[in-house]
């Protein structure tokens, strides 16, 4: 099954770095052109970088510095990013924050920070591309979820709560879009190798890698091609879904 | 001018449901006769608010079930 996405234009938000990355390089290499999205000026040259390896398998590639959590920069970027290419066929909602900490610890703005950006900024970058889609009855929206969002973790009762939240916001979108042919998906990653997991104890990364049943760490390419599939043309009557991407982990 | 409103509203009613132009007429019903669902007729709005430069609140909109009503807004709110 070749997965070619030649002509079409993507946005996947946070893919300076990571996972991000990894899945807007598959896009690339399947012919799409894509936006890559980051938070704040210190990241800039991690996107340029990011995007001068996309140009170079023969995309447009432009990179676009946004706060997701702050609705004025999404709509900013989509109104630039439309009036570039024309279009926005599809969407990653990828960028994501962790501020891991026990409930009884974790104040306020640990909770909102990570609500915000996670949730509500898939939120926003969704409102904001659905009339695009909708107008052109295409679209395909693939939001990254976690195993969290699903069994929950101590200590991540934010993490967990937005990436849960996630997944319900995605089925509830389906159901208003799939008449549009508009697909609204998730991936949910397990235990993934990235600076976001790095920052872990080794025995925590121990622990995690000891449950999986395919006996290595995940790796964003992993993520990544869960994602192409859901935004290929074969999976046009996949809509509503969540794929774990986690080597059995929460098996 | 209510043909006026007529003749630009088409397109866009035509537009976001996929239908041709030719099939709206003054008395077509939204749902009924157009095939409208509850988002069609929230983008139809949102189109038509754009257009016209107005508001239109969600209350009364609910109520603009057919083209006709719809232009009827329009013409006795448009500034």
């Amino acid at each position: 099954m070749k997965i070619d996405l030649s002509g079409k234009n993507v946005l996947i938000t946070g893919s300076q770095r990571g996972i991000g990355q990894a899945i807007a390089l598959g896009f690339a290499k399947a012919g799409a052109n894509v936006l890559v999205n980051y938070p704040f000026e210190s990241e800039k040259t991690a996107a340029e970088e990011t995007s001068d390896l996309l140009k170079s398998f023969g995309v447009s590639s432009m990179i676009y510095q946004a706060d997701i959590s702050k609705q004025k920069e999404v709509d900013q970027m989509i109104e630039d990013m439309l009036s570039q290419w024309g279009s926005i066929d599809i969407l990653v909602n990828n960028a994501g924050i962790t501020r891991d900490k026990l409930l009884i610890k974790m104040d306020d703005e640990d909770w909102q920070k990570v609500l915000d950006i996670n949730l509500t900024g898939t939120f926003r970058c969704c409102r904001a591309v659905s009339k695009v889609m909708m107008s052109k009855r295409y679209g395909r929206i693939i939001n990254i979820s976690s195993v969290m969002g699903l069994q929950g973790n101590a200590g991540q009762t934010n993490y967990s709560a937005s990436k849960g939240g996630i997944i319900a916001f995605s089925k509830a979108m389906a159901k208003e879009f799939g008449a549009r042919n508009i697909t609204v998906n998730c991936v949910a990653p397990g235990y993934i190798s990235t600076a976001m997991t790095q920052v872990l104890p080794e025995t925590v990364r121990q622990n995690f890698i000891n449950r999986v049943l395919i006996k290595r760490e995940g790796s964003p390419d992993d993520i990544m091609h869960a994602v192409l599939f859901l935004a290929s043309d074969q999976a046009s009557y996949i809509t509503g879904q969540v794929i774990v991407v986690d080597g059995g982990l929460t098996l | 001018m209510s043909d006026n409103i007529f003749e630009k509203v088409k397109p866009v009613i035509a537009d976001k449901l996929g239908i041709g132009e030719d099939e709206i007429k003054l008395e077509s019903h939204f749902i009924n006769d157009l095939g409208a669902d509850s988002l069609g007729l929230v983008d139809i709005t949102m189109a038509l608010e754009e257009e016209y430069n107005m508001e239109i609140p969600d209350e009364e909109a609910s109520k603009l079930l057919t083209v006709g009503a719809m232009i009827d807004y329009i013409k006795n709110h448009v500034k």
